[in-house]
């Protein structure tokens, strides 16, 4: 047996993976985008004086990060409905018990990386919000906040293609993502490779095209003034004629 | 840059303590209108924290501060946010320009300048950028407005601090070691501006090692040791026949 090119192309072009990836993107970015507000919260409650505040967001980190991310989906899939009724509805799908796992426990990461970057702004930015009689919110919003994103978003680039790859893992709770739909063509056919190596190929698109907005978003908080990067730049020729 | 009327300032009796120990220990200070005086001493004498708690950077742990006879930094909120609250309005009132510059790094010279009247003033944009503007150009610099801090140099962005601090048209104006931070020279351009703003009748107080600069602009000049004034004197007799021993030890070993 060998690689049949043109499974594999039929694959990829497949409404069913098609509709995977859209799944793996949608569930990936929506979790993704939970557990930075989620994650700044605990970073703001780590990083506030009061007591209570702390040690809930110290037990939040520490339990998320401890018990692996699929435990956490299984026991959200499987387990929860059954201490909770409600669960057992329609309503409760694999997508939202994915989402609710993967958001959680990837609030505790955003978590850690919030806290160092709000620690690493210079304490005499506030000072300096204060000084001009801005509230605390008013300071956070205008001056930390703005520090904050650009020292995290390399590392939480990193978080959203960790988080793109592991939405595979709500393929134990029966999501159709692409790595679901994979397992299920080869399920049928026995055609291990060319059904990995599409939804490999997704993925691997997916993270590249991921890369790129990363790229972009890093350039769009160097704060320096842009020159031109094609042709030369323009100088000032006032009074030269 | 005459001094006349009732004070603008007058703060009395101000003491900070950080852990038991007293940095700042009753010292009492006032200034009318469009009167500048200058803080000297050596360093860890309480001058920053001073100006800090005038700032109510600090809240002092002792002492009373009154601006145009208002009394403020007092307050009796028990929730700290409305007690922030309060405190925000009082520190509008008061520039504070640090050692260090401390320029938002994100924001443009411009939007450094108008970020305080757009926030806390909330004027509309339009016009907050129309003073910010002038502000930029009354300190020199109308042609760099668009440039981030990382783009000018150490002069520059104090006087874009300096521009930040007076676009909010603050009743005092404290300056905490303004060119200490700053390569030789560039201290004189930053100096320049101060000295314009006493001409122009601002009340300032200016904790410095300049001590030319602090003669020609104060009408005062005050000596601070461990937390004290130890002096206090107008610059002609201050410089030339200091009474206490510190004050003359310190400007010996400043010359």
């Amino acid at each position: 047996m060998t690689f049949d090119s043109g499974l594999y192309w039929d694959a990829l072009t497949s409404s069913e993976f098609l509709h995977g990836a859209f799944l793996t993107i949608t569930l990936a970015l929506a979790s993704q985008a939970a557990a930075t507000i989620l994650g700044f919260l605990l970073a703001l409650m780590r990083n506030s004086r009061g007591f209570p505040l702390r040690a809930a967001s110290g037990v939040y980190v520490w339990i998320f990060r401890a018990i692996p991310t699929l435990l956490w989906l299984l026991l959200i899939w499987n387990a929860l409905p059954q201490l909770i009724p409600a669960l057992t509805e329609e309503w409760f799908t694999p997508f939202i018990a994915g989402f609710i796992g993967l958001s959680l426990a990837e609030a505790a990461y955003m978590a850690e990386i919030f806290r160092s970057a709000l620690l690493s702004v210079d304490p005499e930015q506030r000072l300096a919000a204060k000084a001009l009689g801005m509230t605390p919110f008013q300071s956070m919003r205008k001056i930390v906040l703005p520090q904050v994103i650009r020292i995290a978003i390399p590392p939480s680039g990193n978080e959203l293609i960790t988080m793109l790859k592991f939405t595979s893992l709500t393929s134990v709770i029966s999501l159709q993502e692409l790595l679901t739909v994979a397992q299920q063509n080869i399920a049928a056919t026995f055609r291990y490779a060319e059904f990995y190596a599409a939804a490999a190929t997704y993925y691997l698109v997916i993270v590249s095209v991921l890369m790129v907005g990363q790229m972009q978003l890093e350039r769009r908080y160097e704060w320096r003034t842009r020159v031109r990067r094609w042709g030369l730049p323009r100088v000032r020729t006032e009074g030269a004629g | 840059m005459n001094a006349s009327g009732p004070p603008v300032l007058e703060a009395e009796g101000i003491s900070k303590v950080y852990e038991g120990q007293s940095v700042v220990d009753e010292v009492s200070v006032g200034l009318a209108r469009g009167e500048v005086k200058a803080i000297i001493g050596p360093s860890g004498s309480g001058k920053s924290t001073l100006l800090r708690c005038l700032a109510l950077l600090e809240i002092p742990d002792g002492g009373r501060i009154r601006l145009e006879g208002e009394p403020i930094g007092e307050t009796h909120h028990r929730l700290s946010f409305a007690r922030e609250r309060e405190l925000a309005r009082d520190r509008a009132n008061i520039g504070m320009v640090f050692q260090r510059f401390n320029l938002f790094p994100h924001l443009r010279a411009e939007d450094n300048v108008l970020v305080g009247l757009t926030t806390v003033r909330k004027l509309p944009r339009d016009e907050a950028q129309e003073r910010a503007r002038q502000m930029l150009q009354r300190v020199g610099l109308a042609e760099r407005s668009h440039a981030f801090p990382s783009e000018l140099s150490g002069g520059q962005q104090q006087r874009v601090a300096i521009a930040r601090a007076l676009v909010m048209e603050p009743k005092v104006l404290l300056f905490d070691e303004p060119t200490s931070a700053l390569d030789p020279e560039l201290v004189r351009e930053v100096l320049d501006v101060i000295e314009e703003l006493a001409a122009s009748g601002m009340t300032m107080i200016v904790v410095t090692h300049e001590l030319e600069f602090a003669r020609g602009i104060a009408n005062e000049m005050l000596m601070m040791d461990e937390g004290s004034v130890v002096e206090r004197a107008d610059p002609s007799t201050f410089f030339t026949s200091p009474e206490h021993s510190r004050t003359r030890q310190f400007l010996d070993h400043m010359e």
